[in-house]
């Protein structure tokens, strides 16, 4: 008679196992109903989340490609009657680039320059402290209050060269005060960012620099820093996404105008500079129904333009992690 | 001192140089933030000072008392400052309350099937998914709600009767509460829940396999061992979210429907139907009306009420985060 228990037969030499143990993880088939309910809705809500990225990007792509021409990318606005006679809007796309080119470079330098006095130097520690609790307080303010106190000082007088001013009064709306906040938008983001990755650098790599006779400041430009650069890139990167996409600064600081308006009498990059302007999301926000121009099918064209760019951003940003970790780290 | 030992130049100086610059620039941005919150409270301060606590009650319609603020301060006779905020404190804390409550319900599973039961296929399509909901300009997500959500609300969920029966107040027109809710739900839930995640993962893995060890299942071991560990991170995303809801302008200025309304649960479903509009997209509306003195600081105090009610949740977050990490946890 056969034994009830069966011994298994000897296995046939089988493929190598995989890294990912997938049989030691139990099935949801013996858990009680309310928690494969709960299960049930971690799928739901995780596939929504996908619909909804899916739906965003398809339709944008759909309107995209049926109301963006090419021509609108390098064609100013201008007045009309229908859609077709309104032009393009070469000045919004222009103003975005020129917005984030400005706003980033005040940003990307404030922000590492505060990031490298927290990690390497940090003292007084109240002070650092405080400058913590400052970072965190600037990333958790309305862009419309940073917005508004814009207003209050690019008004002044002191400043009245970096906007247009009529009869001492200043305007105080221009390239060079909108960048100004938005860089403030962008700080948080590069200095969070940039201290994640100075810290991830092990403290034995500062002290060999140190032995060599090297200062902390000649270890911070020429070891540190560079060994961050992914994570300082990152940060750049994910303040760059936030500032094109930033509206409420742009529409108030920016003037929110058709076209460039650039100061007459000042030379060639200061006049566009000190004058107001617009930008990709100021033209969705105006051209959508709800706006001056009621133009759906050019905000269609506009946002899609600003779709790509934010995705073309998060592609960036993926390419650098994946570098960074084949890279590999200091820890081995 | 030692200064007969020490160069006056080299690196040792350089070194002392950089470290000073390093420092005003830190102390620069501290100062900037000190002046932010004074300007704002100071220009804030005659709205306030002439409404007292009448400020935040009810009574008028805000848009009608915010032109005629305007207009005083154009003229010669003197300024008004009347102002009661109340249609545009309830509807941010409806929007807000309502936005941060499905985001909270629906980032608190999607977390966890992200860290713990997606399968290696469907987390790597969900981690960028949510990275990039959370990068989506708030302009867009405003114009699709403007040219998609709001249109359908309007044609299919809002019926003519409904519609009739509030004709003379309001139009049911689909910029609502709902429309409104809807879309700021999506906008802060991508980013609770990538500090959830990230809170989970954190869980040490000893603790979370001493529970599976006793026989308790995967679900109500994160359930009950790794959410609970992850609280402060909860606490910390939530916080943020809510920050980030209260302050948003332009998507809400677009779908809220923008008018000076109180929608009143007492009118039953259409309730959610109604139009609003909350705090921040008051100030994009009216930022032309800068100009008059009385307007730019009911506009200030405004932006005050905003900064406050952020500072509120931070403070109360960091202390709800304090009590919770005695119990080893963090964030």
């Amino acid at each position: 008679m056969e034994s009830p228990v069966t011994v298994p037969p000897i296995p046939a030499p089988s493929p190598p196992p995989s890294p990912v143990r997938k049989d030691a993880e139990e099935g949801s088939a013996t858990w009680r109903l309310s928690d494969r309910v709960g299960l049930a809705i971690c799928w739901g809500l995780g596939l929504l989340f996908c619909a909804i990225a899916a739906a965003i990007v398809l339709y944008l792509l759909v309107q995209g490609i049926k109301y963006l021409r090419l021509e609108m990318l390098f064609t100013p606005a201008t007045a009309g009657f229908t859609q077709a006679q309104s032009g393009g809007f070469s000045d919004a796309f222009l103003g975005t680039l020129i917005v984030a080119v400005m706003g980033i470079s005040l940003a990307l330098p404030a922000g590492v320059g505060v990031a490298v006095w927290l990690v390497e130097y940090g003292r007084p520690a109240a002070l650092a402290r405080v400058t913590e609790s400052t970072i965190e307080a600037i990333a958790g303010i309305p862009s419309i209050v940073l917005a508004l106190f814009g207003t209050v000082i690019f008004s002044s007088t002191a400043l009245g060269f970096l906007s247009r001013t009529s009869e001492g009064v200043v305007f105080g709306r221009s390239f060079f005060a909108a960048s100004a906040m938005l860089s403030l938008v962008a700080l948080p983001l590069v200095v969070a960012s940039t201290r994640e990755g100075l810290n991830a650098i092990p403290q034995h790599v500062r002290e060999a620099s140190y032995a060599v006779g090297k200062t902390k400041i000649a270890t911070t430009r020429r070891i540190l820093l560079p060994t961050a650069r992914p994570q300082v890139a990152t940060g750049a990167m994910l303040g760059l996404g936030r500032i094109i996409g930033d509206t409420a600064i742009i529409v108030v600081l920016l003037g929110a105008t058709q076209n460039f308006a650039p100061v007459e009498g000042a030379s060639f990059p200061f006049d566009y500079l000190r004058g107001a302007g617009t930008t990709l999301t100021n033209f969705v926000y105006e051209a959508s129904p709800t706006g001056n121009l009621n133009q759906p099918e050019k905000a269609y064209a506009a946002a899609f333009v600003l779709l790509l760019m934010v995705l073309a951003l998060n592609g960036a940003v993926d390419i650098v992690h994946r570098r960074a970790r084949k890279v590999g780290t200091w820890s081995h | 001192m030692e200064a007969g030992y020490l160069p006056e130049y080299g690196p040792r100086v350089s070194d002392q140089r950089a470290e000073r610059m390093l420092g005003a620039l830190v102390c620069a941005v501290v100062v900037l933030l000190l002046a932010l919150i004074a300007t704002v409270f100071v220009r804030a301060w005659p709205s306030f000072a002439h409404n007292g606590l009448a400020w935040f009650g009810a009574g008028g319609n805000v848009d009608e008392q915010i032109n005629l603020i305007y207009l005083s301060g154009l003229g010669s006779e003197p300024d008004v400052y009347t102002f009661h905020a109340w249609q545009l404190l309830w509807s941010t804390f409806l929007i807000t309350g309502g936005a941060v409550l499905l985001a909270l319900f629906s980032s608190l599973f999607v977390s966890v099937f992200l860290v713990e039961f997606a399968p290696q296929w469907m987390s790597d399509v969900l981690q960028p998914v949510v990275r990039f909901l959370a990068s989506v300009p708030s302009v867009i997500y405003g114009l699709l709600g403007v040219l998609v959500i709001v249109p359908f609300i309007g044609n299919h969920l809002v019926t003519e009767p409904q519609k009739a029966s509030v004709a003379g107040v309001i139009s049911l027109s689909g910029y609502s509460l709902l429309a409104a809710v809807l879309i700021l739900t999506v906008m802060i839930a991508p980013l609770m829940t990538s500090i959830f995640s990230d809170g989970l993962r954190s869980v040490r893995p000893g603790w979370l396999e001493g529970s599976l060890a006793l026989g308790v299942n995967r679900w109500r071991t994160t359930w009950k061992i790794a959410v609970r560990t992850a609280r402060p991170a909860i606490v910390a995303g939530t916080v943020l979210a809510v920050a980030r809801a209260i302050g948003e302008a332009v998507m809400l200025a677009m779908v809220s429907g923008s008018v000076a309304f109180a929608p009143n649960p007492a009118d039953g479903l259409i309730f959610v139907f109604e139009p609003s509009r909350p705090l921040a997209p008051t100030i994009v509306k009216n930022i032309d009306l800068l100009g008059s003195k009385p307007a730019n600081s009911t506009l200030f105090a405004i932006a005050a009420v905003l900064l406050l009610s952020a500072a509120t949740f931070s403070l109360a977050g960091w202390a709800a985060r304090r009590s919770m990490s005695k119990y080893g946890a963090t964030a």
